[in-house]
């Protein structure tokens, strides 16, 4: 079942390889020349600016503007995708200004913030875009000037003439450039790494003054002329629905406008009925919510608990599985002829994005049946398509704007918002209507991680190698198939290399509505895989990072569940190697009463990720001191100061999934999980002590960043509680008594 | 009923029902939506403002209670001397990522420095406690507090 070694991957993936959207968007960026309708923000255009491509307007006064085409959540995407296209254009970083575009995947390809997936899909597409505009600056000064294209070159957004010495500055040029043919995406010639002025080189993010100085950026501060404001009561269980409403108290109310209701289109099947109050402020509706009288129609709902799944999960895990996700020889016969065998339950519950800013939508229902948005999605182009069903229009009549968004951790890759915000205009044509969820409505509304138990049995030879290996899962389904997250990776390591392994799962039904956390699937994977790994290794006389080591084997690729991603063994061994080194590990328990370490290692979103925590624990409660990480994204690392701080967002964000975060709660159907209380998140008392990051650089593609590193802390952290206390702890959140 | 305030130096007068949160008061009347909406509840500290120089949660203060009062927004700290070393820090060490609960903590660290200008690792958990990043932008909120503070240099 492994692969052949295929040399250097050039990343195979298809999505990577399409290119056809940036030849399409260039040659109508060329095509239009000054026709700014098709690219970015048109009516802001500069007079005389001219517009190279999609992605690109220079100015007379040589200021270029860049298109940002992905939705901007806090991981840096905003700042990043223009560095690429910047350098290759060979500008300043000073003469740029940025632009977020709006949505129109026709134009600018894929825009989703979502799977650490743009900086492996960018990486070359937005270097060509600058290179082939800088190609179209050069033959246009070349034509001018009558000399051969071959013997310019350009520094700082200028074409320079080494040999005449004359040089003159994109913005002069531009409109010359903008009708010379679009060459050929493919054939570029692009920078070599040491000739990159940009890309590698620490910039900051180019919102960030205008966040420290609370200009409006975000969905909930959009603000339009005549703009009505919509607060909702959602039926307390997901999926329920209106059997009966009385809303002529709140009709009468002072301030408000209308009563609408909804069916949010949170359910791919099925209705989860919602009623939306709209008036002049959103105070002042959400106050009028408990005057609505409402029934909802829960019957199909509120059997589902949290106690419930429990007992349903226990009865499962003591029968056969439901059906096999990976078999490879014979597990059980290998386990029966073991000369050691480890048995393990884990679990982990259901969890909530909290995003901090809550769910909200604008939008506008035109005369002429047009849909305008201004939406936080991380998603538009799935947004586009919920609501175009919903509302039975055409895709085409809507309008999406992106806001800047205020964390996205997976939540708005669903578009339950724009749905409801849809519907709620449409009933109110010429007016534009912002919706807003309170945290209520936020917390009990949400796409969740859904919780998983996993029994493991794994075989150990009379050397100490791992060679059988079993994981019954139970897990949420519906249709034979898991439900959204609530896959379990045929792929998944060690079931990839011990040669007799059953990978098994049963499914449990839910009415709650599931989705992608940060690091979907793989934050609860590292966990219940790496934690067991560690009392196989335990068992095994030996320590997590030796049994990796001697699993892992020789160097090779193997294959994974996801297209043209493969999971390299080297660079694997790379990280472990690098950690080891980097944290001092030995392997030894401390000495020191309360303290221990631990390790843990997981390969997502391309990314290869090792980790060592240090923590120390006093009467139960368990403090951070140290956070080692060592980790391979490829040749390059884009911006070193947005690297650093992704890594150590996402790496205290699996502290916080580890140790602070509760469960999501739920009875008779509803989510009781409604408050901070209910929810905490992790706060600056419970920061690590240090982070200390070191890149494992390769000879690959660069990947992305937002969820690798976030996984093997998790088990790390538990790991090294055992290594302090001696108790295995195989439960999230990880509670000492 | 009307009410007469001064934000950010400035005097303002709004008609509000009193138990309006200044929070809402401050984003739907007086257009200044740079202090967020977070919790409602006085949980997350995003909404965080001055008022009289102490910070409070605006989201958990009726309108009524800013009578007469001086009320600073992020819109307005920088204006400040404190407020304008912790913008300047915060913006030097590019501390937000999504940037949602940025205003809060801003606010909160001006609070703090103003009260404790040179404070220890307690005195920032203690001033800073009460203001959630979900991004867990935490290393360099702290650093910046330092730098902000003078007790750290920038670079």
């Amino acid at each position: 079942m492994t692969a052949p070694i295929v040399g250097k991957t050039q990343v195979a993936d298809p999505a990577l390889s399409r290119r056809s959207f940036l030849v399409a968007s260039l040659a109508g960026g060329a095509a239009l020349t000054f026709d700014a309708q098709m690219a970015l923000a048109a009516g802001v255009v500069a007079p005389q600016a001219v517009v190279l491509n999609a992605f690109i307007r220079i100015a007379p006064d040589n200021t270029v503007t860049i298109g940002a085409k992905n939705p901007e959540i806090g991981q840096g995407i905003k700042t990043m995708l223009p560095m690429l296209l910047a350098d290759e254009l060979d500008v300043a970083w000073e003469q740029v200004r940025i632009e977020q575009t709006d949505a129109n995947d026709k134009l600018y390809g894929v825009q989703v913030a979502g799977g650490s997936t743009a900086t492996p899909m960018n990486w070359l597409p937005a270097r060509q875009v600058g290179a082939a505009a800088r190609a179209m600056l050069v033959s246009a000064a070349a034509a001018q000037w009558g000399v051969a294209a071959s013997g310019l070159r350009t520094s700082a957004g200028r074409v320079i003439d080494p040999a005449s010495g004359r040089s003159a500055t994109y913005g002069a040029l531009a409109s010359a450039a903008a009708a010379v043919p679009v060459p050929d995406l493919a054939k570029v010639t692009l920078k070599k790494p040491e000739e990159f002025h940009i890309i590698g080189t620490a910039k900051r993010g180019v919102d960030t003054p205008k966040i420290v100085r609370g200009e409006p950026l975000y969905g909930i501060d959009t603000r339009l002329p005549g703009m009505l404001h919509a607060a909702l009561v959602k039926c307390p269980a997901i999926g329920g629905t209106l059997a009966s409403l009385d809303d002529a108290a709140v009709r009468a109310a002072p301030g408000v406008v209308a009563v609408v209701p909804i069916s949010s289109g949170q359910c791919a099947t099925g209705k989860h009925d919602a009623v939306a109050i709209v008036g002049n402020s959103w105070w002042t509706v959400q106050k009028l919510r408990d005057k609505l009288k409402i029934t909802w129609d829960i019957a199909e709902q509120q059997a589902f608990s949290t106690a419930l799944y429990a007992t349903q999960a226990a009865a499962a895990l003591g029968k056969a599985p439901d059906a096999t996700v990976f078999k490879a020889g014979d597990a059980d016969a290998a386990l029966a002829r073991a000369a050691k065998v480890v048995t393990a339950d884990y679990s982990y519950p259901f969890l909530a994005h909290a995003t901090l800013e809550p769910q909200n939508c604008t939008a506008l229902w035109h005369a002429d049946g047009k849909l305008e948005f201004w939406a936080p999605t991380q998603n538009p182009g799935s947004g586009r398509k919920d609501v175009a069903t919903m509302l039975n229009i055409a895709p085409e009549a809507l309008t999406i704007h992106m806001t800047r968004i205020g964390g996205g951790f997976g939540r708005r890759l669903m578009n339950d918002y724009m749905v409801l915000a849809g519907q709620v205009a449409k009933a109110l044509p010429g007016r534009p209507v912002k919706l807003l969820f309170d945290r209520t409505d936020d917390l009990r509304n949400d796409y969740y991680r859904p919780a998983g138990w996993h029994r493991f049995t794994a075989g150990l030879d009379a050397q100490g190698a791992l060679v059988a290996f079993k994981d019954h899962f139970v897990t949420f389904g519906a249709g034979g198939k898991p439900v959204r997250a609530a896959e379990l990776p045929a792929s998944e390591f060690p079931a990839s290399v011990v040669p007799d392994t059953h990978l098994a799962q049963s499914f449990l039904t839910t009415n709650l509505t599931t989705g992608w956390l940060r690091a979907p699937t793989s934050n609860a994977m590292a966990f219940v895989f790496q934690g067991f790994l560690d009392e196989v290794a335990e068992a095994a006389g030996t320590d997590l990072p030796a049994l990796m080591l001697r699993t892992l084997g020789a160097p090779r690729e193997l294959p994974t569940d996801r297209p043209g991603i493969v999971f390299n063994t080297a660079r694997a061994r790379a990280v472990i190697e690098r950690v080891v080194a980097f944290a001092g590990w030995t392997g030894k328990s401390s000495s020191v009463a309360g303290k221990g370490r631990g390790f843990g290692f997981y390969f997502s979103h391309r990314g290869y990720f090792a980790e060592v925590v240090d923590v120390t624990v006093t009467d139960g409660a368990v403090k951070v001191d140290k956070v080692w990480i060592a980790g391979d994204i490829g040749s390059q690392i884009i911006n070193p100061l947005n690297a650093e701080h992704q890594a150590q967002g996402a790496a205290i964000d699996g502290l916080a999934q580890a140790l602070v975060w509760q469960p999501v709660v739920q009875e008779a159907g509803a989510v009781q999980t409604v408050t901070f209380t209910d929810f905490p998140l992790l706060r600056l008392d419970a920061k690590p002590g240090e982070i200390a990051i070191s890149w494992v650089k390769s000879d690959y593609p660069p990947t992305g960043l937002g969820e690798p590193t976030l996984p093997p802390v998790i088990p790390a952290v538990a790991n090294a509680i055992r290594a302090a206390t001696g108790k295995r702890l195989r439960s999230l959140p990880l509670q000492l008594a | 009923m009307p009410i007469e305030l001064t934000v950010n130096r400035r005097k303002r007068a709004v008609t509000a029902e009193a138990d309006k949160p200044l929070l809402w008061v401050l984003r739907e009347d007086l257009d200044l939506p740079g202090t967020k909406f977070g919790c409602g509840a006085g949980l997350c500290g995003a909404c965080t403002v001055l008022l009289d120089g102490q910070a409070v949660r605006s989201c958990q203060t009726p309108i009524g209670e800013a009578v007469g009062k001086h009320v600073t927004t992020i819109e307005g700290v920088a204006a400040l001397p404190v407020g304008r070393k912790v913008v300047e820090a915060w913006e030097a060490i590019d501390v937000p990522q999504c940037g949602y609960c940025q205003a809060g903590q801003i606010m909160s660290a001006t609070a703090l420095l103003t009260a404790t200008p040179k404070p220890g690792p307690d005195d920032i958990v203690g001033g800073m406690n009460g203001n959630i990043c979900r991004c867990a932008t935490y290393v360099r909120i702290e650093r910046a507090i330092r730098v902000a503070a003078g007790l750290e240099e920038k670079a």
